[in-house]
Protein backbone atom coordinates (compact mmCIF):
# COMPACT_ATOMS: atom_id res chain seq x y z
CA UNK A 1 0.00 0.00 0.00
CA UNK A 2 2.91 2.72 1.35
CA UNK A 3 4.51 1.78 -2.20
CA UNK A 4 1.45 2.37 -4.23
CA UNK A 5 1.29 5.53 -2.33
CA UNK A 6 5.09 6.42 -3.64
CA UNK A 7 4.57 5.30 -6.84
CA UNK A 8 1.57 7.60 -7.19
CA UNK A 9 3.29 10.66 -5.88
CA UNK A 10 5.43 9.50 -8.65
CA UNK A 11 3.50 9.86 -11.07
CA UNK A 12 1.79 13.18 -9.75
CA UNK A 13 4.62 15.05 -9.71
CA UNK A 14 7.24 13.11 -11.63
CA UNK A 15 10.80 15.19 -11.71
CA UNK A 16 10.69 16.64 -7.97
CA UNK A 17 9.76 13.43 -6.23
CA UNK A 18 12.34 11.59 -8.72
CA UNK A 19 15.13 13.69 -7.33
CA UNK A 20 14.38 13.52 -3.76
CA UNK A 21 14.23 9.29 -4.48
CA UNK A 22 18.12 10.46 -6.24
CA UNK A 23 19.43 12.19 -3.03
CA UNK A 24 19.67 9.48 -0.67
CA UNK A 25 22.09 7.72 -3.07
CA UNK A 26 23.52 10.68 -3.66
CA UNK A 27 24.23 11.91 0.04
CA UNK A 28 25.29 8.57 1.03
CA UNK A 29 28.01 8.38 -1.95
CA UNK A 30 29.11 12.07 -1.42
CA UNK A 31 29.57 11.22 2.50
CA UNK A 32 31.53 7.94 1.86
CA UNK A 33 33.67 9.89 -0.78
CA UNK A 34 34.16 12.71 2.02
CA UNK A 35 35.47 10.14 4.49
CA UNK A 36 37.71 8.21 1.87
CA UNK A 37 39.25 10.14 -1.10
CA UNK A 38 37.56 13.76 -0.22
CA UNK A 39 39.44 13.93 3.80
CA UNK A 40 41.86 10.86 3.29
CA UNK A 41 40.38 9.68 6.45
CA UNK A 42 40.74 6.40 5.69
CA UNK A 43 43.27 4.35 3.81
CA UNK A 44 42.83 2.66 0.55
CA UNK A 45 43.31 -0.70 2.04
CA UNK A 46 40.54 0.40 4.85
CA UNK A 47 37.95 1.74 2.90
CA UNK A 48 38.98 3.12 -0.59
CA UNK A 49 36.83 6.02 -2.07
CA UNK A 50 34.28 5.31 -4.32
CA UNK A 51 36.07 6.73 -7.08
CA UNK A 52 38.50 3.58 -6.77
CA UNK A 53 36.13 1.24 -6.23
CA UNK A 54 34.58 2.41 -9.81
CA UNK A 55 37.50 2.02 -11.27
CA UNK A 56 38.12 -1.56 -10.00
CA UNK A 57 34.73 -2.64 -10.89
CA UNK A 58 35.06 -1.00 -14.43
CA UNK A 59 38.73 -2.91 -14.63
CA UNK A 60 37.22 -5.94 -13.00
CA UNK A 61 34.83 -6.33 -15.71
CA UNK A 62 37.70 -7.72 -18.43
CA UNK A 63 40.22 -8.60 -15.63
CA UNK A 64 40.39 -12.28 -13.88
CA UNK A 65 43.11 -10.61 -11.34
CA UNK A 66 43.21 -11.05 -8.40
CA UNK A 67 41.13 -13.90 -7.92
CA UNK A 68 40.84 -15.56 -10.61
CA UNK A 69 37.56 -14.84 -12.95
CA UNK A 70 36.53 -11.57 -14.78
CA UNK A 71 33.59 -9.87 -12.73
CA UNK A 72 31.01 -11.22 -15.34
CA UNK A 73 32.46 -14.95 -14.81
CA UNK A 74 31.70 -14.69 -10.95
CA UNK A 75 28.04 -13.30 -11.94
CA UNK A 76 27.54 -16.07 -14.15
CA UNK A 77 28.12 -18.91 -11.73
CA UNK A 78 26.61 -17.20 -9.07
CA UNK A 79 23.32 -16.21 -10.96
CA UNK A 80 23.10 -19.93 -12.82
CA UNK A 81 23.42 -21.72 -8.99
CA UNK A 82 20.83 -19.56 -7.53
CA UNK A 83 18.54 -19.74 -10.46
CA UNK A 84 18.95 -23.44 -10.74
CA UNK A 85 18.23 -24.10 -6.63
CA UNK A 86 15.24 -20.78 -7.24
CA UNK A 87 13.61 -22.85 -9.86
CA UNK A 88 13.74 -25.94 -8.12
CA UNK A 89 12.34 -24.77 -4.82
CA UNK A 90 9.24 -22.69 -6.94
CA UNK A 91 8.35 -25.51 -9.09
CA UNK A 92 8.09 -28.25 -6.18
CA UNK A 93 7.55 -25.66 -3.07
CA UNK A 94 4.48 -23.55 -4.68
CA UNK A 95 1.97 -27.18 -6.01
CA UNK A 96 3.11 -28.32 -2.81
CA UNK A 97 1.81 -25.51 -0.86
CA UNK A 98 -1.25 -25.69 -3.03
CA UNK A 99 -2.02 -28.84 -2.53
CA UNK A 100 -1.53 -29.18 1.12
CA UNK A 101 -3.97 -26.39 1.44
CA UNK A 102 -6.58 -28.02 -0.63
CA UNK A 103 -6.17 -31.45 0.61
CA UNK A 104 -6.72 -32.46 3.99
CA UNK A 105 -4.43 -35.83 3.86
CA UNK A 106 -1.85 -33.95 2.11
CA UNK A 107 -1.75 -31.38 4.65
CA UNK A 108 -1.55 -33.99 7.55
CA UNK A 109 0.94 -35.51 5.69
CA UNK A 110 3.45 -33.11 5.10
CA UNK A 111 2.47 -30.58 7.63
CA UNK A 112 4.73 -32.05 10.55
CA UNK A 113 8.03 -32.18 8.50
CA UNK A 114 7.29 -28.96 7.27
CA UNK A 115 6.97 -27.37 10.23
CA UNK A 116 9.96 -28.37 11.66
CA UNK A 117 12.31 -27.64 8.09
CA UNK A 118 10.97 -24.18 8.53
CA UNK A 119 12.78 -22.38 10.83
CA UNK A 120 16.16 -23.48 10.15
CA UNK A 121 17.27 -20.86 7.91
CA UNK A 122 18.73 -21.95 4.35
CA UNK A 123 22.58 -20.89 5.51
CA UNK A 124 22.10 -23.05 8.69
CA UNK A 125 22.22 -26.02 5.85
CA UNK A 126 25.30 -25.30 4.11
CA UNK A 127 27.91 -27.00 6.75
CA UNK A 128 25.82 -30.13 6.81
CA UNK A 129 25.50 -29.49 2.38
CA UNK A 130 28.80 -29.43 2.01
CA UNK A 131 29.81 -32.38 3.96
CA UNK A 132 27.12 -34.53 1.85
CA UNK A 133 28.17 -33.00 -1.49
CA UNK A 134 31.69 -30.68 -1.39
CA UNK A 135 31.69 -27.71 -1.97
CA UNK A 136 30.97 -28.00 -5.81
CA UNK A 137 27.71 -26.81 -7.06
CA UNK A 138 25.59 -29.79 -5.75
CA UNK A 139 25.58 -28.25 -1.88
CA UNK A 140 24.89 -24.70 -3.19
CA UNK A 141 22.00 -25.56 -5.50
CA UNK A 142 20.38 -27.68 -2.74
CA UNK A 143 20.69 -25.45 -0.28
CA UNK A 144 19.40 -22.28 -2.27
CA UNK A 145 16.29 -24.95 -2.92
CA UNK A 146 15.70 -25.10 0.43
CA UNK A 147 15.80 -21.54 1.02
CA UNK A 148 13.10 -21.20 -2.05
CA UNK A 149 11.15 -23.64 -0.96
CA UNK A 150 9.73 -22.54 2.13
CA UNK A 151 8.68 -19.35 0.92
CA UNK A 152 7.06 -20.39 -1.42
CA UNK A 153 5.02 -23.68 0.60
CA UNK A 154 4.20 -20.65 2.86
CA UNK A 155 2.85 -18.16 0.71
CA UNK A 156 0.59 -20.77 -1.47
CA UNK A 157 -0.69 -22.65 1.50
CA UNK A 158 -2.21 -19.23 2.94
CA UNK A 159 -2.71 -18.18 -0.58
CA UNK A 160 -5.32 -21.20 -1.15
CA UNK A 161 -6.72 -20.70 2.21
CA UNK A 162 -8.35 -17.16 1.64
CA UNK A 163 -10.13 -18.27 -0.77
CA UNK A 164 -13.78 -17.42 0.09
CA UNK A 165 -16.81 -19.76 0.89
CA UNK A 166 -19.32 -17.78 -1.50
CA UNK A 167 -16.95 -18.30 -4.20
CA UNK A 168 -17.01 -21.70 -3.90
CA UNK A 169 -20.74 -21.56 -3.48
CA UNK A 170 -20.61 -20.03 -6.85
CA UNK A 171 -18.50 -22.41 -8.08
CA UNK A 172 -20.65 -25.30 -7.05
CA UNK A 173 -24.20 -23.91 -8.09
CA UNK A 174 -22.10 -23.86 -11.65
CA UNK A 175 -21.56 -27.73 -11.06
CA UNK A 176 -17.88 -27.09 -11.13
CA UNK A 177 -15.84 -30.37 -10.07
CA UNK A 178 -13.40 -30.36 -7.13
CA UNK A 179 -10.52 -29.80 -9.22
CA UNK A 180 -12.35 -27.42 -11.35
CA UNK A 181 -12.83 -25.40 -8.03
CA UNK A 182 -9.16 -25.78 -7.01
CA UNK A 183 -7.93 -24.56 -10.34
CA UNK A 184 -10.21 -21.73 -11.67
CA UNK A 185 -11.37 -20.63 -7.98
CA UNK A 186 -8.67 -20.89 -5.34
CA UNK A 187 -5.73 -21.07 -7.40
CA UNK A 188 -6.59 -17.53 -8.99
CA UNK A 189 -7.40 -15.97 -5.54
CA UNK A 190 -3.70 -17.59 -4.57
CA UNK A 191 -2.29 -15.99 -7.31
CA UNK A 192 -1.34 -12.47 -4.82
CA UNK A 193 0.41 -14.15 -2.69
CA UNK A 194 1.71 -16.69 -4.39
CA UNK A 195 3.18 -14.26 -6.62
CA UNK A 196 4.49 -12.69 -3.08
CA UNK A 197 6.45 -16.28 -2.21
CA UNK A 198 7.65 -16.26 -5.73
CA UNK A 199 9.49 -12.99 -5.30
CA UNK A 200 10.26 -13.57 -1.45
CA UNK A 201 12.10 -17.06 -2.46
CA UNK A 202 14.24 -14.81 -5.17
CA UNK A 203 15.32 -12.49 -2.90
CA UNK A 204 16.24 -15.44 -0.01
CA UNK A 205 18.08 -17.25 -3.11
CA UNK A 206 20.23 -14.52 -3.99
CA UNK A 207 21.21 -13.77 -0.11
CA UNK A 208 21.60 -17.47 0.37
CA UNK A 209 23.98 -18.03 -2.69
CA UNK A 210 26.31 -14.79 -1.77
CA UNK A 211 26.03 -16.53 1.74
CA UNK A 212 27.41 -20.34 0.48
CA UNK A 213 29.98 -18.57 -1.47
CA UNK A 214 31.57 -16.74 1.22
CA UNK A 215 32.00 -19.78 3.16
CA UNK A 216 33.40 -22.59 0.43
CA UNK A 217 33.12 -22.36 -3.22
CA UNK A 218 35.55 -22.20 -6.30
CA UNK A 219 34.14 -19.46 -8.12
CA UNK A 220 31.23 -17.02 -7.88
CA UNK A 221 30.47 -13.30 -6.20
CA UNK A 222 31.11 -14.65 -2.62
CA UNK A 223 34.07 -16.13 -3.50
CA UNK A 224 35.44 -12.96 -5.41
CA UNK A 225 34.88 -11.50 -2.06
CA UNK A 226 35.83 -14.10 0.70
CA UNK A 227 39.57 -14.44 -1.74
CA UNK A 228 40.03 -10.38 -2.07
CA UNK A 229 39.56 -10.26 1.93
CA UNK A 230 42.11 -12.47 2.47
CA UNK A 231 44.54 -10.02 0.37
CA UNK A 232 43.40 -6.98 1.96
CA UNK A 233 41.85 -5.43 -1.13
CA UNK A 234 38.36 -3.53 0.03
CA UNK A 235 38.12 -2.34 -3.55
CA UNK A 236 37.24 -5.42 -4.69
CA UNK A 237 34.86 -6.25 -2.16
CA UNK A 238 33.20 -3.17 -2.57
CA UNK A 239 32.75 -3.66 -6.37
CA UNK A 240 31.52 -7.05 -5.11
CA UNK A 241 29.16 -5.93 -2.89
CA UNK A 242 27.89 -3.32 -5.32
CA UNK A 243 27.22 -6.07 -7.90
CA UNK A 244 25.42 -8.19 -5.35
CA UNK A 245 22.92 -5.59 -4.43
CA UNK A 246 22.22 -4.19 -8.28
CA UNK A 247 21.47 -8.05 -9.47
CA UNK A 248 19.30 -8.60 -6.52
CA UNK A 249 17.02 -5.53 -7.07
CA UNK A 250 17.24 -5.86 -10.97
CA UNK A 251 16.18 -9.56 -10.64
CA UNK A 252 12.85 -7.86 -8.00
CA UNK A 253 12.55 -5.83 -10.23
CA UNK A 254 11.95 -8.31 -13.37
CA UNK A 255 9.27 -10.41 -11.12
CA UNK A 256 7.53 -7.06 -10.17
CA UNK A 257 6.76 -6.62 -13.92
CA UNK A 258 5.91 -10.20 -14.18
CA UNK A 259 3.76 -10.15 -11.39
CA UNK A 260 1.65 -7.32 -12.88
CA UNK A 261 1.29 -9.33 -16.02
CA UNK A 262 -0.11 -12.40 -14.25
CA UNK A 263 -2.17 -11.17 -10.97
CA UNK A 264 -5.47 -9.64 -12.97
CA UNK A 265 -7.95 -7.40 -11.20
CA UNK A 266 -6.55 -6.55 -7.93
CA UNK A 267 -6.91 -2.93 -7.65
CA UNK A 268 -3.61 -1.81 -9.33
CA UNK B 1 -52.99 -26.22 -13.08
CA UNK B 2 -50.21 -24.52 -12.53
CA UNK B 3 -46.52 -26.11 -12.40
CA UNK B 4 -44.94 -26.36 -8.97
CA UNK B 5 -40.93 -25.29 -9.67
CA UNK B 6 -40.12 -25.73 -5.90
CA UNK B 7 -41.60 -27.22 -3.56
CA UNK B 8 -40.29 -27.70 0.16
CA UNK B 9 -41.78 -29.94 2.64
CA UNK B 10 -41.21 -29.96 6.56
CA UNK B 11 -37.46 -28.28 6.03
CA UNK B 12 -35.90 -27.86 9.09
CA UNK B 13 -32.34 -26.99 10.03
CA UNK B 14 -30.37 -27.66 12.99
CA UNK B 15 -26.91 -26.89 13.85
CA UNK B 16 -24.55 -28.33 15.96
CA UNK B 17 -22.17 -25.73 17.00
CA UNK B 18 -19.54 -25.65 20.33
CA UNK B 19 -22.13 -23.91 22.22
CA UNK B 20 -24.91 -26.27 21.97
CA UNK B 21 -27.89 -26.67 18.84
CA UNK B 22 -28.78 -24.21 17.32
CA UNK B 23 -32.54 -24.82 15.19
CA UNK B 24 -32.33 -22.07 12.26
CA UNK B 25 -35.41 -23.43 10.34
CA UNK B 26 -38.26 -25.27 11.69
CA UNK B 27 -40.71 -26.84 9.82
CA UNK B 28 -40.95 -24.69 6.39
CA UNK B 29 -43.84 -25.74 3.93
CA UNK B 30 -43.08 -23.65 0.91
CA UNK B 31 -43.82 -24.26 -2.93
CA UNK B 32 -42.76 -22.08 -5.90
CA UNK B 33 -44.49 -22.07 -9.00
CA UNK B 34 -42.77 -21.49 -12.09
CA UNK B 35 -41.91 -18.14 -13.39
CA UNK B 36 -43.21 -16.78 -9.86
CA UNK B 37 -41.37 -14.28 -8.29
CA UNK B 38 -41.64 -15.21 -4.47
CA UNK B 39 -40.19 -12.60 -1.37
CA UNK B 40 -39.32 -14.51 1.46
CA UNK B 41 -39.38 -11.32 4.27
CA UNK B 42 -38.51 -11.34 7.57
CA UNK B 43 -36.49 -9.85 9.71
CA UNK B 44 -32.67 -9.71 9.81
CA UNK B 45 -30.91 -12.32 11.87
CA UNK B 46 -32.89 -15.10 10.95
CA UNK B 47 -32.36 -18.12 8.93
CA UNK B 48 -33.40 -17.15 5.30
CA UNK B 49 -29.67 -17.63 4.17
CA UNK B 50 -29.68 -20.89 5.46
CA UNK B 51 -33.26 -21.70 3.68
CA UNK B 52 -31.45 -20.63 0.71
CA UNK B 53 -28.70 -22.22 0.99
CA UNK B 54 -30.99 -25.41 1.51
CA UNK B 55 -32.69 -24.95 -1.66
CA UNK B 56 -29.34 -24.68 -3.42
CA UNK B 57 -28.02 -27.57 -2.34
CA UNK B 58 -25.64 -25.77 -0.42
CA UNK B 59 -26.35 -27.15 2.74
CA UNK B 60 -28.36 -30.29 3.71
CA UNK B 61 -31.50 -30.35 5.44
CA UNK B 62 -31.70 -31.72 8.90
CA UNK B 63 -35.41 -32.38 8.70
CA UNK B 64 -37.67 -32.50 5.45
CA UNK B 65 -36.53 -32.47 1.88
CA UNK B 66 -36.49 -29.97 -0.83
CA UNK B 67 -37.07 -30.88 -4.30
CA UNK B 68 -37.26 -29.04 -7.43
CA UNK B 69 -38.79 -29.54 -11.34
CA UNK B 70 -39.46 -33.27 -9.14
CA UNK B 71 -35.89 -33.91 -8.47
CA UNK B 72 -34.42 -34.22 -4.61
CA UNK B 73 -32.31 -31.51 -3.49
CA UNK B 74 -28.88 -33.34 -2.42
CA UNK B 75 -26.20 -30.73 -4.29
CA UNK B 76 -25.70 -28.10 -5.90
CA UNK B 77 -26.34 -27.80 -9.34
CA UNK B 78 -26.33 -25.78 -12.89
CA UNK B 79 -30.43 -26.09 -12.49
CA UNK B 80 -30.42 -23.25 -9.56
CA UNK B 81 -28.34 -20.26 -9.87
CA UNK B 82 -27.75 -18.10 -6.71
CA UNK B 83 -27.04 -14.27 -6.40
CA UNK B 84 -25.26 -12.85 -3.54
CA UNK B 85 -25.31 -10.22 -1.28
CA UNK B 86 -21.93 -9.52 -1.42
CA UNK B 87 -20.22 -8.91 -4.14
CA UNK B 88 -19.42 -12.76 -5.26
CA UNK B 89 -17.92 -11.88 -8.66
CA UNK B 90 -14.40 -13.19 -9.28
CA UNK B 91 -12.11 -10.54 -9.00
CA UNK B 92 -9.62 -11.91 -10.98
CA UNK B 93 -12.04 -12.31 -13.75
CA UNK B 94 -13.38 -9.61 -16.34
CA UNK B 95 -17.26 -9.05 -16.60
CA UNK B 96 -17.45 -10.86 -19.55
CA UNK B 97 -15.43 -13.62 -17.30
CA UNK B 98 -17.94 -13.34 -14.71
CA UNK B 99 -20.60 -13.93 -16.98
CA UNK B 100 -19.49 -16.38 -19.04
CA UNK B 101 -18.21 -18.61 -16.28
CA UNK B 102 -21.11 -20.81 -15.96
CA UNK B 103 -21.41 -22.47 -19.33
CA UNK B 104 -17.31 -22.56 -19.03
CA UNK B 105 -17.70 -25.01 -16.61
CA UNK B 106 -20.26 -26.98 -18.04
CA UNK B 107 -17.77 -27.16 -21.21
CA UNK B 108 -20.17 -25.22 -23.65
CA UNK B 109 -18.15 -24.26 -27.06
CA UNK B 110 -16.43 -20.88 -26.46
CA UNK B 111 -18.49 -19.28 -29.62
CA UNK B 112 -21.57 -20.10 -27.96
CA UNK B 113 -21.06 -19.20 -24.29
CA UNK B 114 -19.61 -16.29 -25.57
CA UNK B 115 -23.03 -15.21 -27.60
CA UNK B 116 -25.14 -15.95 -24.49
CA UNK B 117 -23.09 -14.25 -22.35
CA UNK B 118 -22.97 -11.34 -24.28
CA UNK B 119 -27.06 -11.45 -24.96
CA UNK B 120 -27.05 -11.35 -20.79
CA UNK B 121 -24.64 -8.51 -20.67
CA UNK B 122 -27.12 -6.63 -22.63
CA UNK B 123 -30.20 -7.45 -20.88
CA UNK B 124 -28.44 -6.01 -17.73
CA UNK B 125 -27.10 -3.07 -19.81
CA UNK B 126 -23.55 -3.80 -18.75
CA UNK B 127 -22.24 -3.49 -23.15
CA UNK B 128 -18.85 -1.83 -23.17
CA UNK B 129 -18.10 -2.94 -19.82
CA UNK B 130 -17.13 -6.52 -20.80
CA UNK B 131 -13.48 -6.35 -20.60
CA UNK B 132 -13.70 -4.27 -17.01
CA UNK B 133 -12.59 -6.08 -14.02
CA UNK B 134 -15.11 -6.26 -11.12
CA UNK B 135 -12.57 -3.76 -9.14
CA UNK B 136 -13.41 -0.99 -11.61
CA UNK B 137 -17.43 -1.07 -11.04
CA UNK B 138 -20.07 0.00 -8.99
CA UNK B 139 -22.05 -1.41 -6.64
CA UNK B 140 -24.98 -1.81 -8.43
CA UNK B 141 -22.94 -2.57 -11.78
CA UNK B 142 -21.38 -5.65 -9.76
CA UNK B 143 -24.91 -6.66 -8.87
CA UNK B 144 -25.82 -6.44 -12.40
CA UNK B 145 -22.70 -8.50 -13.32
CA UNK B 146 -24.05 -11.66 -10.64
CA UNK B 147 -27.72 -11.51 -11.54
CA UNK B 148 -26.15 -11.78 -15.28
CA UNK B 149 -24.00 -14.68 -14.54
CA UNK B 150 -26.76 -16.15 -12.58
CA UNK B 151 -29.33 -15.75 -15.87
CA UNK B 152 -26.22 -16.93 -18.05
CA UNK B 153 -25.83 -20.23 -17.05
CA UNK B 154 -29.66 -20.88 -17.52
CA UNK B 155 -31.25 -22.12 -14.20
CA UNK B 156 -34.13 -23.57 -13.66
CA UNK B 157 -34.41 -21.05 -10.58
CA UNK B 158 -32.85 -18.46 -9.06
CA UNK B 159 -31.77 -17.45 -5.85
CA UNK B 160 -31.50 -13.74 -4.93
CA UNK B 161 -30.07 -13.06 -1.74
CA UNK B 162 -30.51 -9.79 -0.40
CA UNK B 163 -28.87 -9.10 -3.93
CA UNK B 164 -29.31 -5.43 -2.92
CA UNK B 165 -28.84 -5.25 0.51
CA UNK B 166 -25.53 -3.18 0.22
CA UNK B 167 -26.14 -0.62 -1.79
CA UNK B 168 -27.14 3.07 -1.28
CA UNK B 169 -31.14 3.71 -1.25
CA UNK B 170 -30.61 5.29 -4.41
CA UNK B 171 -29.07 2.83 -6.86
CA UNK B 172 -30.88 0.41 -4.61
CA UNK B 173 -34.77 1.48 -6.32
CA UNK B 174 -32.72 1.88 -9.50
CA UNK B 175 -31.90 -2.04 -9.32
CA UNK B 176 -35.13 -2.83 -8.38
CA UNK B 177 -36.98 -1.34 -11.55
CA UNK B 178 -34.06 -3.27 -13.67
CA UNK B 179 -34.89 -6.36 -12.18
CA UNK B 180 -38.26 -5.75 -12.86
CA UNK B 181 -37.46 -4.88 -16.49
CA UNK B 182 -34.94 -8.10 -16.97
CA UNK B 183 -37.04 -10.43 -15.22
CA UNK B 184 -40.73 -9.34 -17.47
CA UNK B 185 -38.70 -9.98 -20.03
CA UNK B 186 -36.44 -12.79 -19.09
CA UNK B 187 -39.11 -14.59 -17.35
CA UNK B 188 -37.64 -17.39 -14.30
CA UNK B 189 -38.72 -18.21 -11.07
CA UNK B 190 -36.87 -16.27 -8.70
CA UNK B 191 -36.84 -16.33 -4.45
CA UNK B 192 -35.97 -13.40 -3.64
CA UNK B 193 -33.99 -12.70 0.24
CA UNK B 194 -34.88 -9.17 1.63
CA UNK B 195 -35.56 -7.42 4.98
CA UNK B 196 -36.86 -4.14 3.14
CA UNK B 197 -40.50 -4.12 3.18
CA UNK B 198 -40.84 -1.50 0.33
CA UNK B 199 -38.50 -4.10 -2.03
CA UNK B 200 -40.54 -7.00 -1.59
CA UNK B 201 -43.39 -4.95 -2.15
CA UNK B 202 -42.33 -4.17 -5.39
CA UNK B 203 -40.84 -6.66 -6.52
CA UNK B 204 -43.25 -10.07 -5.16
CA UNK B 205 -45.93 -12.01 -6.70
CA UNK B 206 -46.10 -13.50 -3.13
CA UNK B 207 -44.99 -12.42 -0.08
CA UNK B 208 -44.01 -15.11 2.17
CA UNK B 209 -43.18 -13.57 5.85
CA UNK B 210 -40.71 -15.45 7.65
CA UNK B 211 -40.26 -15.35 11.69
CA UNK B 212 -37.06 -14.92 13.57
CA UNK B 213 -34.83 -17.90 14.69
CA UNK B 214 -35.62 -20.52 14.23
CA UNK B 215 -37.47 -19.46 11.00
CA UNK B 216 -40.99 -21.05 10.05
CA UNK B 217 -43.51 -19.90 7.47
CA UNK B 218 -45.75 -16.87 9.06
CA UNK B 219 -47.84 -16.03 6.41
CA UNK B 220 -48.51 -15.16 3.15
CA UNK B 221 -49.81 -12.16 0.92
CA UNK B 222 -50.20 -12.80 -2.46
CA UNK B 223 -49.46 -8.98 -3.91
CA UNK B 224 -51.69 -8.43 -7.37
CA UNK B 225 -50.83 -4.65 -7.34
CA UNK B 226 -50.14 -3.75 -11.27
CA UNK B 227 -46.61 -3.23 -12.33
CA UNK B 228 -44.26 -0.89 -12.66
CA UNK B 229 -45.22 -0.45 -8.57
CA UNK B 230 -45.84 2.66 -7.38
CA UNK B 231 -44.14 3.15 -4.01
CA UNK B 232 -46.80 5.87 -2.37
CA UNK B 233 -49.92 4.67 -4.15
CA UNK B 234 -52.73 3.74 -1.55
CA UNK B 235 -52.98 0.38 -2.39
CA UNK B 236 -49.13 0.22 -1.80
CA UNK B 237 -48.98 1.68 1.58
CA UNK B 238 -51.80 -0.08 2.78
CA UNK B 239 -49.87 -3.09 2.51
CA UNK B 240 -47.17 -1.81 3.64
CA UNK B 241 -48.60 -0.73 6.61
CA UNK B 242 -50.57 -4.24 6.96
CA UNK B 243 -47.57 -6.85 6.54
CA UNK B 244 -44.79 -4.38 8.72
CA UNK B 245 -47.70 -4.91 11.78
CA UNK B 246 -47.17 -9.19 10.79
CA UNK B 247 -43.71 -8.88 11.32
CA UNK B 248 -41.33 -9.97 14.20
CA UNK B 249 -39.63 -6.77 15.82
CA UNK B 250 -36.42 -7.65 16.77
CA UNK B 251 -33.54 -5.51 17.14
Amino acid sequence: MEIDEVNCMKKKNGGKYAAISVLSVALFIFVWWLVSSGLGLTTESTLPGPDVVLKTFIKKLSDPAPDGGTMFQHIGSSLRVAMSGYLMGVVIGTPLGILMAWYKKVDLFARPLFDLLRPVPGIAWIPLMIIMFGIGMTSKVVTVFLAAFVPCVLNSYTGIRQTKDVHLWVGQTFGASNWQMLTRIAVPTSLPLVMTGVRVALGASWTTIVAAELLASTKGLGFMIQQARGIYRPDVIIAGMIAIGAIGALLTWVLTIIEHKVVKGVKA
Amino acid sequence: MKNEVIVCKDVSKRFETERGVVDVIDKVDLTVEENELVVLFGPGQCGKTTLINVMAGLETATGGEVTVSGKKVEKPGPDRGVVYQTTALFPWLTVMGNVEYGPKSRGISKKERRERAQYYIDLVGLQGFENSFPSKLSGGMKQRVGIARAYCNEPVVMFMDEPFGHLDAQTRYLMQEELMRIWEKEKRTIVFVTNNIEEALYLADRIVVMTNCPTTVKTEYKIDLPRPRDYVAPEFLHLREEISAVVDKTL
